[in-house]
């Protein structure tokens, strides 16, 4: 169970700040692989701590853009030239490493979208309108983003089903036991988070999908914060869908994943039609591709792609469970150092909860705690995170969140409680 | 750093952001208007008493948001009363003026004294993404003043 591994509370705190986290984590020489991380923001080194919303690129994605440009550009799946070949290999190749990260049976259940937000649409609108009718439920949870939420509303409205939300408590835990309530013959579709883009929360996705599949509803897990923070295994979380974008995973933008089970994208109808996705076209009538091409309409992002599986080879060869593992260091260091803040309420406190802090400021309100770290050069977001239901559940209007990735450091949760303790300066008086 | 946000985080725009003038809902409101910034989700809600000869009697304000947006609106509503409708729309012009630093448009003339106690809102001009902040207030008493129900920052 995802959930259960993720306790990092018993560890051991140095109380030396900024020092190395873990003996065998070399995050110097990991933070040299990112070319801005070396640059300065307000005439001070850039700590970024908003990586929830989107990762910086290590150079090995941003060169492999770059040479897929330079060396072994040309469309995919159609040239009967030497380059259009090797563009092809390239790209499916990408899509093979895409596989073998998320542990996916086969290539073609990995489609691919311009972000996890399209390939959430592209569900509702083949799979929720194809086999969706009115009186059947849908299962979220309080904690979506909005990527997971507006679609089936839209899908509500235009169908007639009814949408549940499966409650968090007070802490910003994951409530099983009124999940499972909501759980009934009904229930076609249980879509929900991996892990909380607000409050770090991790779902235990594997019982969620077990609990829904006893009821015969089909789960689509928001892998877009997960898939960065823990080690993902889609067969054995055994859910039908699963959706991340590249962004967040240390890739470009502009390209995404759709994991579906084969069966399910099998009888599903596509999303897009156009060139690349037939295989045979005449006036009377065009028949779809084989996957995962029937998704794939139109000429694909083939650098991004390409890019993409460069930074899954980057994420593999450090190795994920010790990603999480300093992820977790960083993430307890964190929280001790802010909950040193007078006034300073961290919001989400789950147990297993990933590396993301949302906290207000009893004097401040956090677009004021945003400027004011900017100043530091510390980035984080202040707002809404796109999860306006879970704001209204909260009871605030905004967070400021931090939010740590695989090169941020002590130092930089130092630099953080350091930039609140200003933000004291200024307006607790 | 300290010196640069203190040009922002002025003693008066702090003052202004905790303890605002003019909050609250007049019963005798004859028009308000709802404001909302997308960007932060911050609301405020913007009421106006206007008489018979177009001059603003009264002007207040509800919602919460960050200390730029509060202590825009509690000097604005202290500012515009006792302007008709065009003189309020006129100084919001300057105000935007000077919060944006946009050299296009020239400010009109007369509103000596009202620049100059906005004056203390002009550090938003080296924060581009507050500028929407400071303004929100203002986007909202004009839509009250024209008879709509909602603006945004947008």
């Amino acid at each position: 169970m995802q959930g259960t591994t993720m306790d990092g509370g018993s560890k051991d705190i140095a109380t030396r700040t900024g020092e190395a986290t873990a003996v065998d984590y070399d995050v110097d020489g990991i933070r040299r692989d990112f070319p801005i991380l070396a640059r300065e923001v307000h005439g001070r080194p850039l700590v970024y701590l908003d990586n929830a919303s989107s990762a910086q690129k290590p150079r090995a994605v941003i060169d492999t853009e770059r040479a897929v440009y330079e060396e072994e550009y040309a469309n995919v799946h159609r040239g009967l030239y030497w380059l259009s070949e090797r563009a092809t290999d390239r790209f499916e190749g990408a899509r093979e490493k895409v596989r073998r990260f998320i542990n996916a049976a086969h290539g073609r259940e990995v489609i691919f979208t311009r972000n996890a937000t399209e390939a959430i649409n592209l569900v509702a609108a083949s799979w929720g309108r194809t086999f969706l009718e009115a009186g059947d439920e849908i299962v979220i949870s309080e904690m979506e983003h909005h990527a997971n939420f507006v679609p089936w509303q839209v899908l509500r409205d235009e169908k007639g089903i009814v949408m549940r939300q499966a409650p968090i408590g007070d802490d910003g835990e994951f409530l099983m036991d009124a999940f499972a309530k909501l759980l009934g013959p009904k229930t076609k579709l249980v879509a929900i988070t991996q892990m909380s883009n607000v409050l770090g929360t991790v779902l235990p996705v594997a019982d969620i999908v077990r609990m829904a599949h006893d009821v015969g509803a089909k789960v689509l897990i928001d892998g877009c914060q997960g898939v960065t923070h823990l080690p993902v295994d889609v067969q054995a979380m055994d859910c039908d869908f699963y959706v991340f974008s590249g962004h967040k995973l240390y890739g470009p933008s502009g390209i995404g994943v759709l994991y579906g089970k084969e069966e399910l994208l099998d009888a599903m109808p596509p999303y897009q039609t156009g060139g690349d996705m037939i295989r045979s076209v005449t006036f009377e009538k065009t028949t779809w591709a084989p996957l995962p091409n029937k998704f794939e309409a139109g000429t694909p992002a083939i650098a991004q792609a390409i890019a993409l599986g460069a930074a899954i080879d980057y994420l593999t060869g450090i190795g994920m469970e010790r990603i999480a593992a300093h992820e977790r260091d960083l993430l307890t260091y964190a929280t001790q150092r802010l909950s040193a803040v007078d006034g300073l309420r961290i919001i989400g406190t789950a147990p297993g909860k990933a590396s993301v802090i949302s906290f207000d400021l009893d004097c401040a309100h956090p677009h004021d705690v945003a400027t004011i770290a900017d100043r530091a050069a510390v980035a984080v977001r202040a707002g809404h995170h796109c999860a306006q239901p879970l704001m209204e559940r909260l009871g605030v209007p905004a967070t400021t969140r931090a939010s740590f990735g695989l090169y941020n450091t002590r130092a930089d949760a130092d630099s953080l409680a350091e930039a609140m303790e200003q933000v004291r300066r200024i307006f607790a008086r | 750093m300290m010196d640069e946000l203190r040009d922002l985080y002025q003693e008066v725009i702090l003052d202004h952001g905790r303890n605002p003038r003019n909050f609250g809902h007049p019963a005798d409101a004859t028009c308000e208007a709802r404001g909302y910034n997308p960007l932060c989700g911050d609301q405020l809600t913007v009421y106006l008493k206007v008489d018979d000869k177009g001059v603003v009697q009264d002007a207040a304000f509800e919602g919460k948001g960050c200390a730029i947006s509060v202590a825009s609106a509690s000097l604005m509503t202290e500012l515009v009363k006792g302007k008709t409708a065009d003189e309020a729309k006129r100084l919001f012009e300057n105000f935007h003026h000077m919060a944006t630093g946009d050299s296009e448009t020239v400010p009109a003339e007369g509103m000596d004294d009202e620049m100059e106690r906005l004056q203390v809102l002009s550090g938003v001009r080296d924060y581009p993404v507050r500028v929407k902040c400071a303004t929100l207030a203002w986007h909202t008493m004009t839509a009250a003043l024209e008879g709509e129900k909602e603006a945004t920052t947008e």
